[in-house]
């Protein structure tokens, strides 16, 4: 599910899409478009028309024109049609692969949660909430489940696309576990938490397929202006035959105009450009976010997303590379730099975390080495949540690390002077937004490593673009104050939330909305889920729980805590595609006016040929022309409908300007050219 | 012609500095900071039984519009039949017929005036003054009680209610248009308008007319030796009629008629009365948003269009009319003759002094006319019709104005705010589906109407029967009286009998479809942002002032009203002038 090619059809897709597209001209279809059922209907008249002027009947016209009229009028149809069935295709692609996941598997149901238990096999399709199954080796995980117990590495890329497996595990963040995926080792005991039908899997293939695509709220408002359009010139043309009969009369000459150029001149004026793109944009949207690995639930999530004004942002691995590293030893007493590298290099040889590598890194910089030390007659004291320390003892030294009040209480307690000098080290320490260590050897203070949150490269001139486009971005950390403030600064983000409980950032979320924010905000823990429902866009981890992704709106199956603001930015892509289609699609009537209607009226009022600003060759290719150009001009629109217009981090006001020259204005300017450019095809191959 | 561009010049100027304060005033009116006449206010709220402490919902405020003004058609509707009863009747003007009383009543009631009737051989003084003229103060007041309601759901959060009708309705008429009327008056009277309720003077002419008369097929000859001369409070009349945006004349030929509008001073106070509270209300706007940008963002806009085609019109009436120039007839502007076409003109007024009237009557709703736009150049009449057409926001109507581009401005918001990438929000609030609905409908029910009425009027015998030009110019009378009806103008493109039952009827639900078809759901755009939450502005926000709002919103009125109506303006003025100059 990786971002594939850019053009947006090829060979394997363009068949079914053809198809799917002659099968949406059902009535049925076709009438939940109201734009596209006014052409429906159009066609079927003129089609009517055609047989009845073929049969040798009058039907106003000559019968070559009534037919051309009638196979372009389809042709606009199937191309809006295969628009969305192109759209759709793409998710459905998506969605086979979803369902080639879900596979019918047998489980082994548990009488009780225990490994021992008597097991029963049974199929993973029924499966009910709350039953208790066991998971080897090897097997395929037959639910969404809570693990109950066990640990195990879990392959989970036919749902993330990720191959590297991933550790779940009873109690915490990371016990939730979806159906289809693969325990590669180890078991697992995991109680099902949903029934057949309704598990992830099922609600992301439903979502793909767009089966449960409803329209979102800016949709149905653009729906309403659209309709509200098409019966002006519905309006416009009805009213067109009377008084055309009343200038025919006035005038004595000509003849009133006919039913085929009424219905002609009804289709070119209707917004058909947005009408018919409208869904394929709606369905294109969701897709991108598929492309991006994020599964939204409801296409008002990807809406809103486009309007969100405030970003939470969690700072460890969004703003900052989660692990820290040493930047600096500070001795004191009089100690000399080298001896606190010395011990903190000694003390750290066997720490794996990225904390403990990085200080082991900085000591090689005063010459210590790893080969020349024999650590088999080395004794090393691991963190333990208890201790809140680490070291190593050996040839009688005592070396320990750790937080700055857990060495205070071992010196002190030792009997020692805890110098005054320390506690200023670490607060000026502290005070970067960096984490102190205090290293002590023999119960005697040496001095402090500086631990570094490293702001990640980028993130700042991202946060800059955020800005320009209004929204404001807010660390969220359980740091203090200080150390919050401090990198706060460094990455230049607007606001901070320190010491950040469940509670906090709940109440933080609704001041915002009552400001009249919208917020978004990513979470993957069980404390999350209170502040994902509150917020208007919430993102939930897949690694996280399932508490948070049933809180969340949207799942990012890479669990990338960046995801965020490339989650807004496709949310504003769909609204400006939609906003620069329709603007297009409107401006684009002022030139079909001045190609129609000297032709419409050409037998009453010759001299209006004076508005021909075109030289459109007849009055006949004239018409054919505006309605060809208002077809194809479907087809031409439909990669920019799939792909979304170009998006960049501007101000509203310089975007404005932007799309607004380009729909608004280029959507004047380019139907006369194309118009005027069919219209010369159409007099060379004297087709009119 | 330079002369026109400096005048029109300094008109706009004056309009535009007056607009100001008085913009400032109505603000700190319906704010409550001004309360000169809270000592009169008080009675007349208990008189009509108005509890003016309680606000309504929408549904309430529309509803209490609606009934006071379909009494006000009633009452109106009754007066008429009924004058021959009545006092202060000096010419013993009998009752009028029931679809003409029932038009005009509807007329003032919606601040239409479209007078099918001549006012001095039909009107009695009670009818013009009790009926008439109450009307065109509260049909203005109305108005502007809409626009305030209006303009308070931008400036109130999480409100259910959008003020009280009857408080809006009274401050409107006490503090704005009954001072600003008397001032007129006087104005008025001081250049020579008559104000007096005596019966018409009967005098001899001094040169006596022969004229001939067929009667029973036998042609009559007779002498005319004497004429009436029409009196009446016609300066008071004539003050509300403009500042009301009503345009309800005194005189059959309205503000041409010496008495109405006696020289180029008068006409000019006349065009100021006309324009300056629709232009001074963009302001009002501005002080109770708290943003002026906005304001001058609309007030620019209007502006725009009103000057483009103000010097278009003159433009193409200071060219004359093509048909002359083989007789050698000379059109050129001398000291001698203010040149161009003059047919249907007062020369007192001349092409600059008509051309600016046509064009503020037509795109500030007011419908008074100095000069017959029947008469005007084929384009020269499509001018004042397509200002009427695109729905008079160009200053528009008192309240109305406003609140027709404000419509405008949420669709323009709609449309650009996709753009950007963000749900469309104006001044803060949201805009939803439920906006885009009645935005819909208010732009939708007038090109209804309008291209309706005239296509039916256009095949029927009945609708046949008014027109005196049977030709392209036959349907430009057609559909100028329906857009001008729908719209709530009231001027005619003279020519067609408009005082038959068909015509009347026809008009009467046009006037009052076109006027409270968008009142109602303009109050509901009301009700339903005054309950929204204010998004605060950030860089991400669409600005909704400067030069490219400005574009935009031109562009969407420009587009929608030429979209509307080109087809059927091209059988009409516009085949009519490519006939003529061949």
């Amino acid at each position: 599910m990786k971002a594939k090619k850019t053009f947006f059809i090829d060979k394997k897709t363009l068949v079914p899409a053809i198809l799917d597209s002659i099968k949406k001209l059902n009535p049925a279809a076709q009438a939940k478009n109201p734009v596209m059922f006014v052409v429906y209907i159009g066609s079927i008249l003129t089609t009517l028309l055609t047989i009845y002027s073929a049969t040798g009947h009058d039907a106003g016209g000559s019968s070559s024109f009534i037919l051309n009229i009638t196979i372009w009028l389809w042709f606009t149809l199937l191309f809006a049609n295969f628009a969305e069935s192109v759209a759709e295709g793409r998710s459905k692609a998506q969605a086979e692969s979803l369902k080639s996941a879900k596979k019918d598997v047998l489980a082994k149901k548990l009488a009780e949660a225990n490994k021992n238990a008597a097991i029963t096999n049974i199929s993973s399709t029924s499966i009910r909430f709350g039953d208790i199954v066991l998971i080897e080796e090897g097997e395929i995980i037959p639910c969404d489940g809570e693990i109950i117990e066990g640990c195990a590495s879990v392959d989970e890329s036919a749902i993330t696309g990720e191959s590297a497996p991933v550790i779940r595990e009873s109690g915490g963040d990371f016990c939730s576990v979806t159906g289809g995926t693969k325990v590669l080792s180890d078991w697992l005991i995991v109680k099902a938490t949903a029934n057949p039908g309704e598990s992830f899997l099922d609600r992301m293939i439903a979502m793909v397929e767009g089966a449960k695509r409803q329209k979102t709220p800016n949709e149905i408002a653009l729906s309403i202006l659209l309709t509200a359009l098409t019966i002006i010139f519905l309006l416009v043309i009805v009213t067109l035959l009377p008084m055309s009969i009343y200038s025919v009369n006035a005038n004595n000459s000509g003849t009133p105009v006919t039913l085929t150029i009424l219905i002609a001149l009804l289709v070119c004026l209707i917004p058909t450009t947005i009408g018919g793109l409208l869904s394929a944009i709606g369905v294109a949207g969701m897709g991108r976010m598929l492309l991006a690995n994020v599964i939204a639930t409801s296409g008002r999530a990807i809406e809103a997303s486009g309007d969100v004004s405030v970003l939470l942002l969690d700072k460890t691995g969004t703003i900052t590379y989660g692990n820290r590293q040493a930047s600096q030893f500070y001795p004191v007493n009089g100690v000399e730099a080298k001896e606190v590298a010395e011990s903190a290099f000694y003390s750290s040889l066997t720490d794996e975390t990225p904390e403990g590598k990085s200080i082991v890194l900085l000591a090689q910089s005063y010459g210590f080495s790893q080969s020349l030390v024999d650590i088999s007659s080395m004794n090393f004291i691991p963190f333990s949540a208890q201790t809140r320390m680490s070291g190593v003892d050996f040839e009688q030294n005592q070396i320990r690390k750790g937080a700055a009040d857990t060495i205070k209480n071992l010196v002190i307690q030792s009997g020692n002077q805890y110098p005054e000098d320390v506690d200023k080290i670490v607060e000026v320490v502290a005070s970067r937004g960096s984490t102190p260590l205090v290293v002590a050897k023999n119960n005697k203070i040496l001095g402090v490593i500086e631990l570094k949150d490293i702001i990640k490269e980028g993130i700042k001139e991202k946060f800059s673009e955020l800005r320009r486009m209004g929204i404001k971005t807010v660390m969220i950390t359980g740091d203090n104050k200080l150390t919050a403030a401090s990198i706060a600064a460094e990455a230049g983000v607007d606001n901070y939330l320190a010491e950040a409980t469940p509670e906090n950032k709940l109440s933080m979320i609704k001041n915002y909305q009552q400001e009249g924010h919208l917020v978004a905000m990513t979470g993957d823990g069980t404390n999350d889920a209170p502040a994902l429902a509150q917020a208007d866009v919430a993102v939930a981890m897949n690694s996280g729980t399932q508490a948070a992704k049933e809180a969340a709106n949207m799942v990012d199956l890479d669990s990338s805590p960046t995801k965020l603001i490339q989650i807004v930015e496709i949310g504003k892509q769909m609204l400006m595609t939609r906003g620069a289609l329709t603007t297009f699609s409107i401006a684009n009537d002022i030139a079909k006016y001045f190609a129609i209607i000297p032709a419409t009226f050409a037998s009453t009022y010759p001299v209006l040929n004076q508005l021909n600003v075109m030289h459109l060759a007849t009055p006949a290719s004239a018409i054919l022309s505006a309605v060809i150009f208002n077809a194809l001009i479907i087809i031409a629109l439909i990669p920019l409908a799939l792909k979304g217009v170009k998006f960049q981090a501007l101000s509203a006001n310089i975007l404005l300007r932007r799309n607004f020259l380009i729909y608004g204005v280029g959507g004047v300017i380019v139907p006369f050219i194309g118009i005027k450019l069919i219209d010369m095809i159409l007099h060379f191959l004297h087709f009119a | 012609m330079s002369i026109g561009y400096i005048d029109l010049i300094l008109f706009f100027l004056t309009f535009t500095l007056l607009s100001i304060p008085l913009g400032l005033y109505i603000a700190n009116v319906f704010n409550e900071k001004i309360n000169y006449f809270a000592w009169l206010e008080k009675p007349i709220y208990k008189i009509i039984g108005a509890n003016s402490k309680r606000d309504m919902s929408w549904q309430e405020y529309a509803l209490a519009i609606m009934l006071f003004s379909i009494l006000g058609v009633i009452l109106l509707f009754f007066i008429q039949i009924l004058q021959g009863f009545l006092p202060f009747n000096p010419q013993g003007l009998g009752k009028l017929s029931w679809d003409l009383a029932l038009n005009t009543a509807v007329s003032y009631v919606s601040n239409t005036n479209w007078q099918a009737y001549a006012g001095e051989t039909t009107m009695s003084y009670f009818t013009q003054t009790i009926g008439l003229a109450v009307q065109n103060f509260v049909s203005a007041a109305t108005g502007i009680a809409v626009l305030i309601a209006f303009i308070r759901s931008f400036v109130l959060t999480e409100a259910k209610t959008i003020g009280n009708f009857w408080k809006d309705l009274v401050k409107s008429a006490l503090y704005i248009l009954i001072p600003l009327s008397l001032i007129i008056s006087i104005t008025l009277v001081a250049l020579g308008v008559p104000q007096n309720f005596n019966q018409y003077v009967k005098s001899q002419v001094v040169d006596p007319q022969t004229i001939h008369e067929t009667v029973n097929n036998k042609v009559e000859t007779k002498i005319v030796n004497f004429q009436s001369i029409p009196m009446g409070p016609v300066a008071s009349q004539e003050a509300i009629a403009m500042l009301g945006t009503n345009g309800g004349g005194f005189f059959n030929v309205n503000a041409s008629h010496p008495y109405a509008n006696p020289n180029s001073l008068s006409n000019l106070v006349l065009m100021l009365a006309i324009i300056i509270i629709p232009g001074a209300l963009c302001f009002t706007f501005g002080f109770m948003v708290n943003d002026q940008k906005q304001a001058w963002t609309i007030y620019i806009t209007m502006s725009i269009i009103f000057i483009a085609f103000t010097v278009m019109l003159m433009l193409i009436e200071f060219k004359g009319n093509p048909l002359f120039n083989k007789f050698n007839i000379d059109q050129m502007m001398s000291s001698l003759q203010s040149g161009g076409n003059m047919e249907g003109k007062e020369a007192r007024f001349g092409i600059f002094g008509s051309s600016l009237f046509t064009s503020i009557t037509t795109s500030v709703s007011c419908g008074a006319v100095n000069n017959m736009h029947d008469s005007l150049m084929p384009l020269g009449g499509f001018i004042p019709l397509f200002l009427i057409q695109l729905s008079e926001v160009a200053f528009g109507g008192v309240g109305s104005g406003l609140y027709t581009i404000l419509i405008f401005v949420i669709l323009s918001v709609f449309i650009a705010g996709l753009m950007i990438g963000r749900t469309p929000e104006y001044l803060g609030k949201k805009i939803e589906s439920f906006e885009m609905k009645m935005v819909a409908l208010a732009i939708l029910i007038v090109p209804l109407i309008i291209l309706l009425g005239s296509a039916i009027s256009l095949v029927i015998p009945a609708g046949l029967a008014g027109i005196g030009n049977p030709s392209a110019h036959g349907l430009s009378e057609v559909l100028y009286a329906f857009s001008s009806a729908a719209n709530n103008n009231g001027s005619a493109f003279s020519g067609l009998n408009a005082n038959s039952a068909y015509y009347n009827v026809a008009l009467a639900i046009a006037m009052f479809i076109g006027r409270f078809g968008v009142i109602i759901p303009i109050l509901a755009i009301a009700g339903s942002i005054i309950s929204k939450k204010k998004i605060p502005v950030t860089s991400g926000t669409m600005p909704t002032s400067g030069f490219l709002f400005v574009c935009i919103l031109l562009g969407v009125i420009i587009i929608v009203g030429a979209l509307t109506y080109i087809p059927a303006l091209a059988l009409g003025p516009i085949a009519e002038h490519f006939m003529l100059f061949k």
